[in-house]
């Protein structure tokens, strides 16, 4: 049996698993179980992909395979991996591992939210895996609808409001991707749905592409949180639950920048080449206003979405730049900031779950009162303002270089504006960290309020590891995506 | 010489450990650890030089280079990013001076951070740092020390937060860290510039490659000067030196006056190569930012009260010294022009020992008295004396006085200044002059005049008075040994023959004192020293309160560091933060989101409109529909 159908069966059994458990340690037992065997599954396709790579198997993609499903508009269920796959699976492994613990104390409905949660996590497991169009949309949407309910039902502050904003923007967006999709299935002659295929084939019309590539970028850009479709983002991490802004934030809006990416740029090459520069503009935008707009944030969560603003776009910027290097980067980017948000959401999680307040103004000298909650604050800034030794100095880095691989006024420009980013963030990170983790502690209810719970500092503990592996030790991670992203960039070019 | 890898991994090391483990160690084992290794490596420094330096000169008359590891870290399409150990003169050089100085104050703060809450904590960033530091001046490309760059910086800001609860401290640490953040962007950027046109991030790129790059190759190191003049606390950008004093005083002895302030320095230095034969223009500005910086800060530290800012701005002074040595430098040779080099990097050298010493000297103080404003201190020779020793030598080494240290290194550089022009060695001549005043009144204030402790006891006798004040004492031989070390040093470092090991093309360089050059500075400096003994050797003189009484305006600017930080605030917080950051935040909530939401209450309001055809009304359906049947026919009719 192909491997990677386990990423679609382990989270489909554990669905049936909590459907039938009774009590909270059940629930929670299945939990542990199936997202520790879904990290194992992932590592251990790590390392065998790796292998099979320097084993010489040189093939676009590994494990490949398909089953019809319905024929008439071949429409199939064919999977496979490259190593950028790879790469996102680990990450989504590890996502959902740590926000397992996050909510481990989570109340009230605690099956309901797994399931929910599980379901989110197979739709993005699911359209990792997938090499099919339509295949890909279907799990694409299974992972957008659990989003509302769990936003509703187990957020806080204006979360009725929230979720339908966001589910509404993200449906927006879908609709834009579905006819992006048909456009692509149509104007490659309708004879297959599989990426791989279509790439072959190649003969998608300039004209077509001209219409199809803005309407596919954007549905997934919407995702992506692309300036001017990003707004969904604050107000739904806002309100969500811990766990979910660890998912959302850390795996969801990666699904956004990979479509981008192997479907938008892979499948519509030409158009991307030409049209790659109203993008660039929107997503230099995005990183510089998304990084100026959380300086003067009040909310830590709102504060930490508009700089998952500013390094989004940081990657469709750099995917946008076509070159090598500044994908590999872009790529990079989405894991680093994956596990670094997912890192920021957990810590405001748990501050907020003793402090009942997310206001920068009313807290003060956290680190007196929860020292590891703090540290593990300053660290998690400290990755994200890219410090070297973390995974978002690595990211950066190679995308800067590579974006000036790109030589001309232009490319120069965007990419110099860019770069002021890395200012604008250690500006918002420090302010924060300076307000309410140093000094003395001010509100007397505080002072009473304890350190992490083991399961919190399991979480925590977990992704520190993983931002600094990458950050220290990066050339496997490049290794690892190269081949993917080379295969991509070379059909890109004009 | 594969141990030198050693040289980092133990620092490394010993933070890792005492991050992790810190917490749950004695005192005394965290602070004993952290000081082994970093005696280890002050060892190990010590015996690499030896063998580096006693290996001898090759056939081309200088010391090789030597790489004794280097791994490619992270590929980047055609570049790289590697990590490694480079060894030549100056980064040899580099590594005495850090673990010198950083030995000494892990030694001193045994003492000096005694039951301190987070004693562990800070050996631990005290050991990131010099893991950092060497790192740096290892570097064997321009990519890695951009990494190490940063690490010193976050080191900086951790140590410089160290009292956390402090908002001054808070408040330093955090616009040290982003006003050199910011200096950062252009270094990055150089950086950038240089790698894509040379195709390399080493310091020695080809021939063909820097030809073709030879138009940019201007730019790219004008922006890395930038980045280095942010770390060495040049004009406009040295606002967040002074303030970083509020961190622990031996910090301020190791990161803000002998390593990481320097860095700049080495940059440019690292880079010299390349500036001298592509950029000398550029070199010149380095030269004129260091000159007007000299002055500046020296102006500035004659006026401030707080001892550790006047010293802050003297580092300041002299820091721009050896810029301005490197930005004279006309040749590659240093018997033609290139003498500014060896100058440079011989007052980096006796300025890190002697600096450091002033700052030791300065934290015995404030450890005495509590305080570090100068009208809390006075008449402290008699209650101090090993510390009243040492810092008087520290200080006639900084003004320039023979056979102390600073002296032979200063006077290379006026020679090399006079050899650029007379104009700029009269001028740095002069700066030099102002050194020695400033410093001798800071002596004279600290150690002479009415002491405040007796003042106050006798207010207390007398009863005016409720506290008993508290009796300055001499620091412990923890605190004092280091002193002592760094003392010596100051006093015959100055005889080293330094050229013999560092000069700008590697050739050996005999130093000669040139001895016009040096009478006039040391009479200038003595010109100085007496008027500062006049003004200040018994307190606060009745002429002293006169001349302050005319200069008030020009006092009172530079107490307040000519405005300069005001316009600094005006500009982040006015600008940045309430003109652009506050509007940007608005016009997302209200015009991006606005819109959003009135698109989907424009939705709602349409719905609402076409709600009441649905309205059930069987009557109201049958209007409708044979409307619509008799428009239909009617359409149909005319059309066919």
């Amino acid at each position: 049996m192909n491997i990677l159908n386990l990423f679609v069966i382990i989270p489909l059994a554990m669905l049936l698993a909590l459907w039938a458990s009774r009590n909270l340690r059940q629930i929670r037992a299945v939990m542990v179980v199936g997202s520790s065997l879904l990290l194992a599954l992932s590592a251990y396709l790590t390392i065998d992909f790796i292998t099979q790579r320097s084993g010489g198997n040189t093939a676009a993609m590994l494990y490949c395979d398909s089953w019809s499903w319905y024929a008439p508009l071949n429409i199939c269920y064919s999977i496979g991996v490259d190593g950028i796959s790879v790469a996102m699976l680990l990450l989504s492994s590890v996502i959902v591992f740590t926000g397992t613990f996050a909510s481990w104390r989570l109340k009230p409905l605690t099956k309901e939210f797994f399931l929910w949660y599980t379901l989110l996590a197979t739709g993005v497991y699911g359209f990792f895996i997938s090499t099919d169009l339509f295949a890909m949309f279907m799990f694409y949407e299974t992972a957008l609808i659990p989003m509302y309910l769990l936003i509703g039902v187990w957020g806080s502050g204006r979360k009725e409001y929230s979720a339908m904003k966001l589910t509404l923007m993200l449906m927006g967006g879908s609709a834009f991707l579905l006819m992006g999709i048909l456009g692509i299935y149509f104007g490659s002659g309708a004879t297959t749905m599989n990426i791989n295929e279509i790439a072959a084939l190649d003969n998608i019309a300039r004209e077509v592409q001209y219409i199809f590539f803005p309407l596919t970028f954007i549905g997934f850009g919407v995702l992506g949180a692309l300036f001017p479709f990003h707004t969904w983002s604050p107000d739904g991490h806002a309100c969500a639950p811990t766990a979910v802004s660890m998912l959302h934030a850390g795996v969801l809006m990666k699904l956004g920048g990979y479509g981008c990416f192997r479907i938008a740029m892979y499948l519509l090459p030409q158009a991307a080449h030409d049209l790659a520069w109203i993008f660039i503009i929107l997503t230099t935008v995005s990183v510089v206003y998304g990084a100026l707009s959380a300086i003067s944030q009040t909310d830590l969560k709102y504060i930490n979405a508009y700089s998952s603003v500013s390094h989004c776009g940081l990657v469709l910027f750099a995917l946008l730049m076509t070159t090598r290097t500044a994908c590999t980067g872009a790529i990079l980017q989405m894991l680093s900031h994956g596990l670094m948000t997912a890192l920021f959401f957990a810590i405001i999680g748990m501050i907020y779950g003793r402090t009942h307040t997310r206001d920068v103004r009313q807290m003060r000298g956290l680190m007196k009162i929860m020292p590891f909650l703090a540290v593990g604050y300053v660290i998690a800034g400290l990755a994200n303002l890219g410090l070297p030794g973390f995974s978002g100095f690595v990211a950066e880095m190679t995308i800067f270089v590579g974006a000036f691989e790109a030589n001309d006024l232009f490319h120069r420009t965007v990419t110099i504006i860019a770069c002021t980013s890395i200012v604008i963030t250690a500006v918002y990170i420090l302010r924060v960290v300076g307000r309410i983790l140093y000094g003395e502690p001010t509100n007397e209810e505080h002072k009473l309020l304890s350190d992490a719970t083991w399961d919190e500092r399991f979480t925590v503990i977990c992704l520190v590891i993983c931002v600094a592996a990458i950050g220290i030790a990066p050339m496997w991670v490049s290794n690892l995506i190269e081949g993917g992203v080379a295969n991509i960039i070379n059909n890109i070019q004009p | 010489m594969e141990f030198t890898i050693l040289i980092l991994a133990l620092p490394l090391l010993s933070f890792l450990v005492l991050a992790l483990a810190g917490k749950y160690m004695p005192h005394k084992v965290a602070g004993a650890a952290g000081t082994a290794s970093l005696a280890v490596v002050a060892l190990l420094s010590y015996t690499a030089a030896a063998l580096y330096f006693g290996a001898g000169r090759g056939a081309d008359g200088t010391f090789a280079t030597l790489m004794p590891c280097n791994i490619s870290w992270l590929p980047l399409g055609t570049l790289n990013i590697d990590m490694g150990i480079l060894l030549d003169p100056i980064s040899v050089m580099m590594l005495i001076v850090i673990s010198t100085v950083s030995l000494m104050v892990h030694i001193y703060s045994l003492g000096y951070m005694k039951g301190e809450k987070g004693f562990q904590r800070y050996y631990a960033f005290l050991s990131l740092f010099t893991f950092s530091m060497l790192g740096l001046v290892v570097a064997t490309n321009i990519f890695q020390m951009y990494i190490f760059w940063e690490l010193v910086g976050v080191s900086s800001y951790l140590l410089i937060g160290f009292y956390y609860t402090k908002p001054a401290a808070i408040a330093a640490s955090k616009k040290a860290f982003i006003v050199t953040r910011f200096a950062d962007l252009f270094f990055l950027i150089g950086i950038l510039i240089y790698g894509y046109y040379t195709q390399t991030f080493t310091f020695t790129p080809t021939e063909t490659a820097l030809a073709g790059a030879a138009t940019l190759l201007p730019l790219a190191l004008g922006l890395m000067f930038v980045g280095g003049a942010g770390k060495s606390a040049m004009f406009p950008l040295h606002i967040w030196l002074p303030d970083a004093m509020e961190g622990p005083t031996p910090v301020s002895a190791l990161i803000h006056a002998a390593t990481m302030v320097v860095a700049g320095v080495y940059l440019v230095a690292r880079m010299f190569p390349l500036f001298i034969t592509y950029a000398p223009e550029v070199l010149h500005i380095v030269a004129y930012v260091g000159a007007f910086t000299a002055l500046y800060a020296a102006v500035v530290a004659c006026v401030q009260t707080d001892i550790k800012r006047v010293l802050a701005f003297s580092t300041i002074s002299q820091i721009a010294f050896m810029m301005v040595a490197l930005g004279v430098c006309t040749s590659a040779n240093p018997n033609e022009g290139g003498l500014g080099y060896m100058a440079s990097m011989f007052h980096l050298f006796t300025h890190a020992m002697f600096k450091g010493l002033l700052f030791l000297g300065a934290g015995a103080i404030i450890h005495a008295v509590h305080s570090n404003e100068k009208i809390h201190m006075g008449g402290l020779r008699r209650y101090m004396p090993i510390t009243h020793i040492t810092f008087l030598i520290a200080c006639l080494a900084i003004a320039g006085i023979p056979p102390f240290s600073g002296f032979f290194s200063k006077d290379e550089i006026l020679v090399a200044c006079y050899h650029f022009s007379r104009p700029m060695g009269l001028f740095m001549s002069f700066v030099a002059a102002l050194t020695a005043f400033y410093m001798f009144r800071l002596y004279y204030l600290i150690f002479w005049g009415k002491s405040y402790y007796e003042e106050q006891l006798a207010l207390y006798n007398a009863g005016k008075c409720s506290k008993a004040p508290h009796k300055p004492h001499e620091a412990p031989a923890t605190m004092t040994a280091p002193l002592i070390i760094l003392a010596v040093i100051s006093c015959v470092a100055g005889f080293i023959p330094f050229g013999h090991f560092v000069s700008s093309n590697g050739t050996e360089y005999s130093i000669h004192i040139n001895k016009a050059v040096a009478t006039t500075s040391v009479v200038f400096a003595l010109i100085a020293i007496f008027i500062a003994t006049i003004m200040y050797k018994g307190g606060y003189s009745r002429l002293t309160r006169g001349i302050n009484r005319n200069l008030r305006g020009l006092m009172g600017a530079a107490y307040n560091r000519f405005y300069i930080d005001d316009i600094w605030i005006f500009v982040t917080k006015k600008i940045i933060f309430n003109c652009i950051s506050k509007p940007i935040a608005w016009f997302d909530k209200k015009i991006i989101d606005g819109s959003l939401d009135k698109l989907a209450s424009g939705t709602q309001r349409l719905a609402s409109l076409i709600r009441p055809l649905q309205s059930g009304n069987v009557q109201s359906y049958s209007v409708w529909f044979l409307s619509g049947a008799i428009i239909l026919i009617l359409i149909l009719i005319y059309f066919a």
